[in-house]
């Protein structure tokens, strides 16, 4: 069952032994300890698992180990670099947008997502770019807000 | 009902039934040891009479436990930094930052030096759990108590230390100095360092008047920010031990099922795997999550299923056919002189659905059971209740049960029951090691404690010159929270037949509050049926409430909103699609207005603009207040346009968010929030009134819009639809 399995984990070379049919956010989660990609629903509907693979935000419980064998992955842990928090966080952090947080993670990777492939997104292409990822607090005003505001000083920049 | 499956937990102990408890000496010293060591002034209040206010226990439900010694509040380091301690927990709205607020002002130190521990039953003060809006109503008089006489024992140190007396000196971000020399200067810690201190204090220094706030009723941002938008923050089921395991339950297909046969074997043979049969409990244990999802797929079970008949269409008959007497919660003049009265009667009986919670984190909780002890993190609004259940679970006493709250995400009412807290513990302290029970989505829905379906029926009457004169009110199980009539109506009465909680062979699966329980079931029925009172009278349906209308600040939080909104005076159906609804919850006022376009052939709403003002006295943080409203608003397009738990013979047919429609980005009105200033009037409660009028505002304004009545929430296209044909 156990095959090696080599690829990019928020910039640095990751080989694990593992089942190839394993999902990825129970790898990450279990086997490489990183929490901060949520379980929301299991079934790709919910959001709050999204990490970037090859710069595409996708639910990480959709997604197998094997699929990702070879490809770069980002997850929030990778986002903040030396301490100094990414314009994607300081947004959120700076208007609010977020109340229990457990959406955040997702909600954040989703964003870079979009912002990665539309850098100068309309509020409407926000709507329709995040509208897949659910927050049952209610921060949906803000978190639209906080894009808009990162997406102006990132100025189509990755940072 | 009984419950079926394994989900068993130990009958709750009456919790006024256990004597007054809350933290010792002994567990302040061991509160020190906990936190490495501890540079405490333990601060004791003498026997004198004046004292005798805060020596006395706390009263009634919601008190009954807190401590009175205000040293459980709060521990200052010699690093000069303040620790509270309280017993709530931070599930989204803000109490973090705003204890935090409240702290730092009465005790005269820098906000950024205040830290808070939140939820540990070890380490802070008792509480009732965190629901009702309470936190700031009633527990902040606690922590703003215990800062306040904190600070006045810090006073009488420092007064020694000067040799001047106390009225010389004054406080000011930490520090206490002479006024005459304010070179003269030392800072809490300096004169806490090193010592553990017991002091007492004659008289209780009066809190702060709000006009002196400089750091309470202004703006702060969420102070748990950074560490939820790097993922630092940890909910319950991220937490790792050493050789845990994670669990997976056999769970029956249906409320009401009953387990006939279980096969193991296949599990059993799978690596890794341990398999726990413990009376009603099965449970499979693998190190990873997704092994003991793949080995609860292995075991086979048979179940006899229950054959009710009830599902969520025959399940308003079967309430109302079950109802008990009415408690009547207010009623004056005469109901059949008031019907004479009327020229004009209106009698409408309107539905409200099952509702989930639907937090987007599931419950989770790790527990390790061992030497007696237990240690148990968990999603909960309650870790005390859960101290308590899991202490009988396990056969441990309470004080041997430490629950740990870490940042929960999302609870609205549903976390208030943790019985994942429970499952954990009884598995870790079958198998020895620590074990983490982190339900599915689908286990989330099953096992929710849902806003109950309801029944309202109102019978009301207008007089020859078009005012209200009648107004008979019967709510079925919402529960009697916002159903108070504070219109001026001479012959009224509210009826409430079963409030919103358990109730034996009444609902098919659990209930439980959600988001201002009640409330926002009666709102909607309210607000709807005034709306068409105010049709039938010809009348502007706001001023037809002013009308009505005596109570200042409801007008006042009525005129705001109109304000805002720009209400211009119009006869419903006016076309506009405009709707109003108001309220009084957890002691704040608000008004809510809304413009709705309804689409005709398809049914659908779309919400264009919601704009909502609030009276809630005192706002300790005017941005976490704002935030709360939008929040509200937002989750109460829910219950309004969408969300409902379809059933029949006790098996649900919404279990994810496939069909479970939640609000969504695409949804979102233009939000407008006003707070209505009244800050002579203490804090109220500000988590949950914002969502009581979602269902009567869109309601009326659906009727304003179309002249649909529509009788049931949510308002699915399906239901609007049928509504627009009886228009016709
Ligand atoms: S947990 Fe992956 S989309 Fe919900
Ligand atoms: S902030 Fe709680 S789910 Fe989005």
């Amino acid at each position: 069952m156990g095959k090696t399995l080599q690829f990019t984990l928020n910039g640095t070379p990751v080989t694990l032994e593992v089942d190839a049919e394993r999902t990825l956010l129970w790898v990450l989660r279990t086997d490489l300890a990183l929490t901060g990609a949520k379980y929301g629903c299991g079934e790709g509907l919910c959001g709050a698992c999204t990490v970037l693979v090859d710069d595409e935000a996708l639910p990480a419980c959709q997604i197998t180990i094997g699929e990702v064998a070879g490809r770069e992955i980002q997850t929030i842990e990778g986002l903040a670099r030396n301490g100094a928090l990414h314009p994607l966080q300081e947004a959120f952090a700076a208007v609010d947008a977020l109340q229990c947080g457990f959406c955040t993670p997702g909600m954040i990777l989703k964003a870079y997502g979009l912002l990665i492939s539309n850098p100068q997104p309309s509020r409407a292409e926000i709507v329709a770019g995040l509208d897949d990822n659910l927050c049952r607090c209610g921060a949906h005003l803000r978190i639209i807000h906080a894009v808009e505001i990162a997406a102006a000083a990132m100025k189509g920049g990755r940072s | 009902m009984k419950r079926s499956g394994p989900r068993e937990t130990p009958t709750p102990r009456d919790p006024m039934a256990d004597t007054a408890a809350g933290l010792t000496r002994r567990s302040f010293l061991k509160r020190m040891g906990l936190m490495g060591g501890g540079l405490v002034v333990y601060l004791t209040i003498g026997d004198g009479a004046g004292t005798a206010m805060a020596r006395a226990p706390r009263q009634g439900f919601l008190g009954a436990k807190v401590p009175s010694d205000f040293n459980a509040f709060l521990r200052i380091g010699a690093d000069n930094r303040v620790t509270c301690f309280v017993g709530k927990i931070e599930m989204g709205q803000g109490p973090i930052t705003s204890f935090a607020q409240m702290m730092a002002e009465e005790m005269d130190v820098p906000y950024a030096s205040v830290d808070v521990v939140m939820g540990d039953t070890d380490l802070c003060p008792w509480d009732a759990g965190t629901w009702g809006s309470l936190s700031t109503r009633y527990y902040g008089i606690f922590v703003k108590e215990a800062a306040s006489e904190a600070k006045g024992v810090l006073k009488s140190l420092a007064a020694e230390k000067f040799s001047v007396p106390v009225d010389r000196l004054q406080t000011e971000k930490g520090t206490i100095f002479d006024t005459r020399q304010p070179s003269r200067r030392v800072s809490y810690g300096e004169l806490t360092a090193g010592k553990l201190i017991e002091r007492h204090l004659e008289t209780l220094p009066p809190l702060k008047q709000h006009t002196a706030y400089t750091i309470s009723g202004r703006p702060h941002l969420r102070r748990d920010a950074r560490v939820k938008v790097t993922g630092e923050a940890l909910y319950a089921a991220d937490m790792r031990l050493p050789q845990m395991r994670y669990a997976r339950i056999l769970r029956p297909p249906a409320h009401g099922a009953r387990l006939l046969t279980v096969n193991t074997a296949a599990a059993e043979a799978l690596p890794e795997v341990e398999v726990v049969r413990d009376d009603d409990l099965v449970a499979v244990l693998h190190p990873r999550p997704d092994g003991a999802a793949e080995a609860l797929a292995s075991v086979k079970a048979t179940f006899d299923l229950p054959k009710t008949g009830i599902d969520d269409r025959t399940i308003f008959e079967h309430l109302l056919q079950k109802a008990p007497p009415a408690a009547v919660a207010a009623e004056a003049g005469d109901l059949a002189k008031g019907a004479q009265a009327s020229v004009t009667l209106l009698e409408e009986t309107y539905l409200n659905s099952y509702v989930a919670h639907a937090p987007m984190e599931p419950h989770a909780a790790l527990a390790t059971v061992a030497g007696g002890r237990a240690t148990v993190w968990a999603s909960t609004q309650s870790p005390f209740s859960v101290q308590r259940e899991v202490a009988g679970a396990l056969g441990l006493p309470d004080d041997k049960v430490r629950v740990i709250t870490p940042f929960v995400g999302g609870g609205f009412g549903g976390k208030s029951a943790s019985a994942q807290a429970v499952e954990a513990a009884r598995l870790s302290q079958r198998v020895g090691r620590p074990v983490m029970v982190a339900w599915t989505r689908e286990e989330e829905f099953f096992f929710d404690t849902f806003r109950p379906a309801a029944v309202v029926k109102i019978r009301s009457g207008l007089d020859a010159a078009g005012r209200m004169t009648l107004w008979d009110y019967k709510v079925y199980f919402a529960g009697r929270r916002g159903c108070e009539n504070f219109y001026t109506i001479p012959h009224h009465r509210e009826a409430v037949h079963g409030e919103w909680r358990m109730a034996p062979g009444i609902h098919p699966f659990d209930v439980g509050p959600w988001r201002a329980p009640a409330a926002n079931t009666n709102v909607y029925a309210r607000d709807l049926h005034l709306h068409l009172m105010a049709s039938l009278a010809g009348q502007d349906p706001l001023a037809f409430r002013l009308n009505h209308l005596e109570d200042a600040r409801m007008r006042r939080v009525l005129e705001a909103a109109a304000d805002r909104f720009g209400w211009t005076a119009l006869k419903s159906p006016s076309g506009k699609g405009y709707g109003i609804a108001c309220g009084i919850d957890a002691e704040t006022y608000v008004a809510a207005m809304a413009e709705v376009a309804v689409n005709p052939d398809s049914g659908h709403i779309d919400v264009k603009r919601v704009v909502c003002a609030q009276d809630m006295g005192q706002v300790v943080n005017p941005q976490g207040a704002t935030i709360q409203m939008e929040g509200c608003i937002t989750m109460g397009l829910g219950y309004a346009l969408s969300e409902e738990i379809r059933f029949s013979d006790g098996r649900l047919r919404d279990r994810n968010f496939d069909t479970y429609a939640i609000p969504r980005f695409s949804w979102l009105p233009r939000i407008e929030t006003v707070i209505v200033p009244n800050p002579d009037l203490p804090p109220k409660g500000g988590g949950e009134p914002a969502i009581i009028c979602m269902g009567g505002v869109l309601a009326s304004a659906v009727y304003d819009a179309t002249g649909a009545k529509v009788r049931q929430l949510p308002m699915t296209p399906a239901r609007v639809k049928a509504a627009l044909e009886a228009v016709g």
